[in-house]
């Protein structure tokens, strides 16, 4: 296995007596999208402070790009784009300048600095406001500008602290897609942090959760649902033409079949319980007795139910 | 001509291949094209030219009666005279500084951090490759540039003007003292800008920081003098006869203790150096003055007498700075 591009190790954050990161352990790969998931307070913009070399751990490290982001984060800024989450740009200056002024920090020679700056701007969409002052940007433009902000150094890794926040429906999706797009492009590394679990869901390869100071979970979607459901069983939802008469005739003959333990009928609707997935043989069995089948709905964990899950049981 | 004109040339586009600037260089002149594009800075700059030239007005309208004063030693310094003569109306211009510095030190500087805190851009530019001491190394610089560029076209203009008028040539020595009064100047406004930058940082709003400025400059110009007058009266002794050396130590305590505040450390200086018939900024005893010619001090010794006000308004600028720089350091930002 590679080098992990971000690795924390036993990083801890306290304010005072307030534990707002516990010893958190996570690595990342290069190429990665990570999510970084919680809910408000849960210490994930300390997180990434302290992978910034912004603030200091109370103990553990953060390595970054093979840099010790805490003793030596000039290099680590160097190769890291960061995104905060309330963007701030210098009002009495244009876009364009504000980009070039970020390019130049960077170190970009002047030479190239401006066709950069165009160039990032038309990759996030913004070339028809090159010239606008950002004073009279849009919370979505500010976005997509902060986005342009931290491509112009080319970086390594990205890291968005609740890029979504405050942007329309239609705007985050396509602002994730770019993110996406970007990442597999250019082979970036990604780290984003939110709290909306649909927009996280939509773009990241692996999540973490975050709750009190302390990752609960990580993995990808598939194996989080996997992890908490485990011995949970399935949900299947079967919706009929016709309304049932009860009791069922074929109650018990369905009542047989492979794994089904429980049955619920609700006018034409039909909630069957099984503890594993096997609704292609509970379709077979209505299509085979006559039924005339409107809809098969299976129920999977969506990101909501695990979310709410860790959630729970993090307050309990 | 044509040839200086393709050597430039050239000279240009050789310099398209020069190196990017250090991040410290890029950070002062965005603060100084801002602060230039900032009405902030322009109603200073109103303010400081209507000062000068309103002094300088005065003292043109009074300066035949200076310069023919013979009794003044001093009166044949015709610029020295120009930046001092008043008719009682105006005060003269070094005297207006003292109140115009800390002003203008106060409203460079105020919200250096703190505004920046709040729209977001600090933890930006924080974020970018650059040292944290290079953004408070630029908030000073940046300002401290237009602040000395400010006195320099000032005092350039001044002279020129007084070349115009009066056809008198400015003599060497009256360009050094009048050049080392902008200098003194723009360290006053120094300090102020080090001491609001330190403010900028320790207050989180940029209102609260702006006040609690002006509740030091007005402490140390109204209320600080007060305070020690009536602490070094209450120390003399009541009794009807005090001995000359003990009314001379008081009179050197008093002296001393008004020295804390940077404000009489600009007009020690600007006085001593604007007018050089001043020997000395305490009192003088008769064994002193014996023998003494009442005539004016060469530029050196009087860039001596004011030595020590001079590192005194430096070391006090470098405390703040010094402070600032350890409050801002290991500060957590975020927004």
């Amino acid at each position: 296995m590679e080098n992990p591009i971000i690795e924390l190790r036993g990083l801890t954050k306290c304010y005072g007596s307030v534990k707002a990161v516990d010893d958190l352990n996570l690595s990342i790969q290069k190429g990665e999208i990570f999510g970084l998931l919680g809910p408000n307070g849960a210490g994930k913009t300390t997180t990434i402070l302290m992978m910034l070399g912004l603030t200091e751990p109370t103990a553990g490290t953060a390595h970054v790009c093979g840099y010790n982001a805490t003793t030596s984060p000039i290099p680590v800024k160097r190769k890291v784009g960061y995104m905060p989450d309330s963007l701030g740009f210098y009002d009495n200056m244009t876009a364009l300048e504000n980009l070039m002024y970020v390019g130049e920090l960077n170190g970009i020679p002047q030479a190239e600095i401006k066709e950069r700056a165009l160039s990032v701007m038309r990759m996030v969409g913004l070339e028809n406001e090159i010239d606008k002052k950002t004073s009279a940007y849009s919370r979505g433009m500010k976005q997509r500008l902060g986005l342009a902000d931290v491509l112009i150094k080319q970086p390594d890794v990205v890291i968005l602290d609740e890029p979504t926040l405050g942007i329309d429906p239609s705007g985050v999706k396509e602002f994730l897609t770019l993110i996406r797009q970007l990442s597999r492009q250019q082979g970036l590394t990604v780290l984003l942090s939110s709290h909306h679990l649909h927009h996280v869901q939509q773009v990241c390869d692996r999540v973490g959760i975050f709750v009190k100071g302390k990752l609960l979970v990580e993995g990808n979607m598939d194996t989080l649902s996997k992890n908490l459901f485990e011995g949970k069983s399935f949900e299947v939802l079967v919706t009929l033409r016709n309304k049932l008469t009860l009791p069922w005739e074929h109650e018990s003959e369905f009542l047989q079949l492979d794994g089904v333990k429980q049955l619920g009928v609700n006018d034409r609707e039909i909630t069957v319980t099984c503890s594993h997935d096997n609704t292609p043989e509970i379709v077979r069995f209505f299509v085979l007795k006559g039924y005339e089948v409107m809809g098969v709905q299976r129920k999977e964990h969506g990101l909501d139910d695990i979310y709410q899950k860790y959630f729970e049981n993090s307050l309990n | 001509m044509s040839s200086f004109v393709v050597s430039f040339r050239k000279n240009t586009t050789e310099n398209t291949h020069v190196p990017p600037s250090t991040p410290l260089w890029v950070m002062v002149r965005r603060e100084i094209s801002s602060h230039i594009r900032s009405w902030r800075f322009v109603l200073l700059l109103g303010l400081v030219a209507l000062t000068f030239f309103g002094s300088i007005y005065v003292s043109f309208g009074n300066i035949r009666d200076a310069v023919n004063n013979v009794k003044d030693p001093d009166h044949l310094f015709l610029y020295l005279k120009l930046l001092t003569t008043t008719d009682g109306n105006l005060p003269a211009f070094h005297v207006l500084l003292s109140f115009l510095g800390p002003l203008l030190g106060i409203s460079l500087g105020f919200d250096a951090v703190n505004s920046e805190k709040q729209n977001g851009t600090l933890v930006r530019i924080l974020a970018q490759p650059v040292y944290r001491d290079n953004l408070l190394l630029s908030k000073f610089t940046g300002s401290l540039v237009l602040v000395g560029v400010l006195f320099l076209v000032l005092t350039l203009i001044m002279v020129g003007a007084g070349i115009f008028v009066t056809g008198v040539m400015i003599e060497v020595e009256e360009a050094l003292r009048i050049l080392s009064f902008a200098i003194i100047c723009v360290m006053y406004v120094g300090f102020w800008l080090s001491l609001s930058i330190l403010l900028s940082i320790a207050f989180s709003q940029p209102a609260t920081s702006a006040l609690a400025a002006i509740g030091v400059w007005l402490f140390l110009t109204v209320f600080y003098q007060i305070g020690i007058s009536m602490v070094v009266k209450a120390l003399v002794p009541n009794t009807p006869i005090i001995s000359e050396t003990d009314i001379l130590s008081y009179n050197e305590l008093l002296f001393r203790l008004l020295r804390l505040a940077p404000s009489q450390l600009f007009t020690d200086a600007t006085t001593t150096l604007l007018m050089p018939s001043v020997r000395s900024l305490g009192p003088i005893t008769m064994e002193q003055m014996a023998g003494a010619i009442p005539s004016p001090l060469s530029y050196k010794e009087s860039l001596m007498i004011v030595w020590p006000q001079v590192s005194g308004l430096i070391a006090a600028t470098f405390a703040c700075f010094a402070l600032s720089y350890y409050l801002f350091m290991r500060r957590e930002v975020r927004s």
